[in-house]
């Protein structure tokens, strides 16, 4: 009788076991730590925490502090449950040391392939057939931020062209607004990228892929690029001097606040104005380009995440329950509105999107107008490099738009 | 007559006895002797394990990787010199390279001339000694960080003491040496400075301190004036004092790094990058063998210096012992 009793609590114990899943902790590394941003991420860990898994929120300020944080972790043994990155060469070494989970069976079941779009956005993730990482949105670098405010401060109207801005900038000087606000902190990415979007605007996406993709040296030393190295060097000497260490927020807090005219940032700019409960065309203006008059091409960037294997069956679980969350309309159509950028998948809701938003979306859906940021074809190394050569021409006065060319044409004759 | 032989012999046989006792007692007194040093030798050899092991097996690494094409994780394909040649055609490098000898000779000589006045002054048998030498010495409790931060605040045009001055009323007062690539480095000196000049001080003092007391009766008698006597004959004396100072500034001035980070980022541009800036971000940016090339690189003043120091103590060791 004993022995039955025993045995049948034996098997229903065994039972309950193998029956229930334990719901796993997370660790998510990211670097949104802005106020826009914050709300934007919010987003994922409150859809994820109502799945019943929690999410540890491990954001670090600055991409490429929280880039070498999870390196040097994945080098130690104890890498993150996932990560952020951006698309493109950031996480090869880990896939190539085999680190990151394979998420194709994922992918397949769900059918990633059908509705992530553009192509542009699958293949940082999609490499050989395999689904190493899971795009998130699309940001869009190639935008201008300008306070109307500040334009009108001066009695002008925003510009819509470079010729234009260019011209504005002493009367905007002279009526006591900073001219051009650029933050030069983390090694000068944002000045790298307020360049790469410069020679974007003023000389083309053909000439863009020449020279990031193909190396192309004669461009790269070329007129036209010095004269583009000339012009950065002239918006630099319009900035104002708490411009070097200051983050990206910051300084679109002065253009929030009106104290700036104009700042050239991708469009996760667009959560601080909103924050701030500013609207577009009324406080602020938002010129694609930045400030061509009929942008025609989109410079894509946006984030993804991978998802480190863990050894815990139930972390698993978990991570591919994340990646799945991370895809799906509703979480894609919250996280895209509160963040500023667009979503990877067409069939999404986006009524609560601004003007500013769907003027991109538009652009994004012609064909050929998609330039992916070069991060997709240069590794970190190369625009760390890159970062250091722009921000040495804007904040060094004794460097020349020739010295800095001649660099830059170094640095891409050995890139790798 | 007879009894000398034996008296000989028995004097003999008692020495050598005592010769064969005296060897055994010096063989037992070097064992024990031997043994005595064995609980200093276990407990020294974690230190050891940690010395080799670090420093030796950390250097030799650091160095071997330097001639491969290491990315994130290391390999050993080696490339010969290409890392070092990559390494002096940047700019930034070579930058970095100026701004230490700048910065550190800056940090040195004011930390030693600040030092030595403060010595001076703590010198002077004033009251409330200690209240002067804690508040002297607070600084140094501050890590970099914290005093970077601190002064970056304090030298920010938006809201350090540039706005507050003008809001005061002088709107015409300019202060940011940090907003200025010329300037910037200067800003970073006059912060570290701050930081530790309070034990530049402490060990200035203890050598002042040290100085004979008969020399300040003699230099009075002679009608030298206290000015004259600091600078020409005590500090002279001091030369030991001064070593000890320089060396300990020179150990923190290669280090630099916290610093730079928390007060300008390497900015404005890469005015204030350094070579220990540079290692780092090159390993972070998974170029670990270039980053690995830039160590050694910073290795190779530092050993120089200690030759040097090797050099300075044979020729010192051979000059006392021909006297």
């Amino acid at each position: 009788m004993r022995c039955k009793l025993v045995a049948a609590a034996f098997a229903a114990s065994v039972a309950l076991s193998s029956g229930t899943a334990l719901a796993a902790d997370l660790e998510v590394v990211h670097w949104w730590t802005s106020g826009g941003e914050q709300a934007a991420v919010s987003v994922f860990a409150k859809e994820f925490d109502a799945t019943g898994d929690r999410w540890v929120d491990g954001a670090i300020a600055l991409g490429e502090t929280a880039r070498a944080t999870v390196m040097q972790r994945a080098l130690g043994g104890d890498p993150p449950d996932a990560s952020q990155f951006n698309p493109g060469r950031q996480y090869e070494d880990l896939i190539s040391a085999g680190l990151l989970l394979d998420l194709t069976p994922l992918a397949e079941k769900e059918g990633w392939d059908k509705f992530i779009r553009p192509d542009q956005i699958k293949a940082p993730c999609k490499i050989d057939g395999h689904w190493w990482c899971v795009p998130v949105n699309i940001h869009m670098q190639n935008w201008a931020w300008a306070s109307v405010a500040a334009f009108k401060k001066a009695g002008l109207e925003v510009p819509t062209s470079w010729d234009q801005y260019l011209a504005d900038l002493p009367k905007l000087k002279d009526a006591g607004v900073i001219p051009f606000a650029v933050g030069g902190d983390g090694g000068g990415w944002q000045i790298s990228l307020l360049a790469n979007q410069l020679i974007l605007a003023q000389l083309g996406a053909e000439v863009v892929e020449k020279i990031w993709k193909d190396k192309n040296l004669e461009l790269a030393g070329g007129p036209e690029v010095l004269k583009a190295f000339q012009t950065l060097k002239s918006l630099g000497e319009y900035a104002d001097n708490g411009s070097p260490n200051r983050s990206w927020s910051d300084t679109t807090a002065l253009v929030i606040k009106g104290s700036a005219a104009l700042q050239v940032m991708g469009d996760w700019a667009q959560g601080e104005f909103q924050v701030a409960g500013q609207k577009p065309g009324v406080d602020y203006a938002c010129l694609l380009g930045p400030l061509v008059p009929d942008a025609k091409y989109v410079r894509t960037g946006g984030d993804i995440f991978v998802f480190f294997k863990q050894k815990d069956a139930d972390v698993e679980r978990a991570q591919l329950s994340l990646a799945s969350l991370m895809v799906n309309p509703r979480t894609q159509a919250l996280f895209n509105t509160a963040k500023g950028s667009a979503p990877v998948r067409d069939d999404v809701d986006l009524s609560l999107a601004n003007d500013c938003m769907k003027k991109a979306i538009d652009v994004l859906k012609q064909p050929g107008s998609v330039v992916p940021d070069a991060n997709q074809w240069r590794n970190e190394a190369f625009t760390t490099a890159q970062n250091a050569i722009f921000s040495d021409l804007i904040y060094n006065k004794a460097t020349t738009p020739a010295a800095a060319q001649a660099q830059f044409v170094d640095l891409l004759k050995n890139a790798e | 007559m007879a009894a000398k032989p034996r008296g000989s012999l028995l004097t003999s046989a008692i020495v050598q006895d005592a010769g064969i006792a005296e060897g055994r007692l010096q063989s037992r007194a070097r064992r024990r002797r031997q043994l005595g040093k064995l609980p200093s030798i276990i407990g020294t050899l974690p230190m050891i394990v940690v010395a080799v092991g670090v420093f030796v097996i950390g250097l030799s690494f650091t160095v071997v990787l330097s001639f491969t094409s290491s990315k994130l994780f290391p390999t050993f394909n080696f490339v010969g010199w290409y890392q070092y040649e990559r390494l002096w055609a940047t700019a930034r490098w070579v930058e970095s390279v100026k701004h230490i000898w700048f910065y550190g000779a800056g940090q040195i000589g004011l930390s030693l001339v600040l030092g030595f006045l403060l010595a001076v002054f703590m010198d002077q048998r004033i009251r409330g000694e200690d209240t002067f030498r804690t508040i002297f010495l607070y600084p140094f409790a501050l890590s970099a960080i914290i005093t970077g931060l601190v002064w970056q605040l304090m030298l920010d045009p938006i809201w350090g003491l540039q706005a507050a001055v003008r809001s005061w009323g002088w709107t015409d007062f300019k202060f940011a040496p940090l907003a200025s690539g010329e300037t910037a480095l200067i800003g970073m000196i006059v912060a570290s400075t701050w930081n530790g000049v309070g034990v530049t001080m402490a060990i200035l003092l203890a050598g002042l301190r040290g100085v004979d007391s008969e020399i300040w009766n003699a230099t009075r008698v002679d009608g030298i004036p206290r000015w004259r006597t600091y600078l020409w004959i005590v500090l002279p004396m001091m030369r030991g004092t001064v070593a000890t100072a320089v060396i300990l500034l020179l150990v923190g001035v290669v280090r630099t790094f916290d610093i730079v980070i928390a007060m300008t980022g390497g900015g404005p541009g890469i005015s204030t990058q350094m070579p220990a800036t540079y290692v780092i971000d090159s390993i972070n940016a998974r170029n670990v063998g270039h980053g690995m090339a830039a160590a050694t690189c910073m290795l190779l003043p530092i050993l120089a210096l200690i030759l040097l120091q090797v050099a300075f103590r044979a020729r010192a060791n051979r000059r006392a012992t021909a006297r």
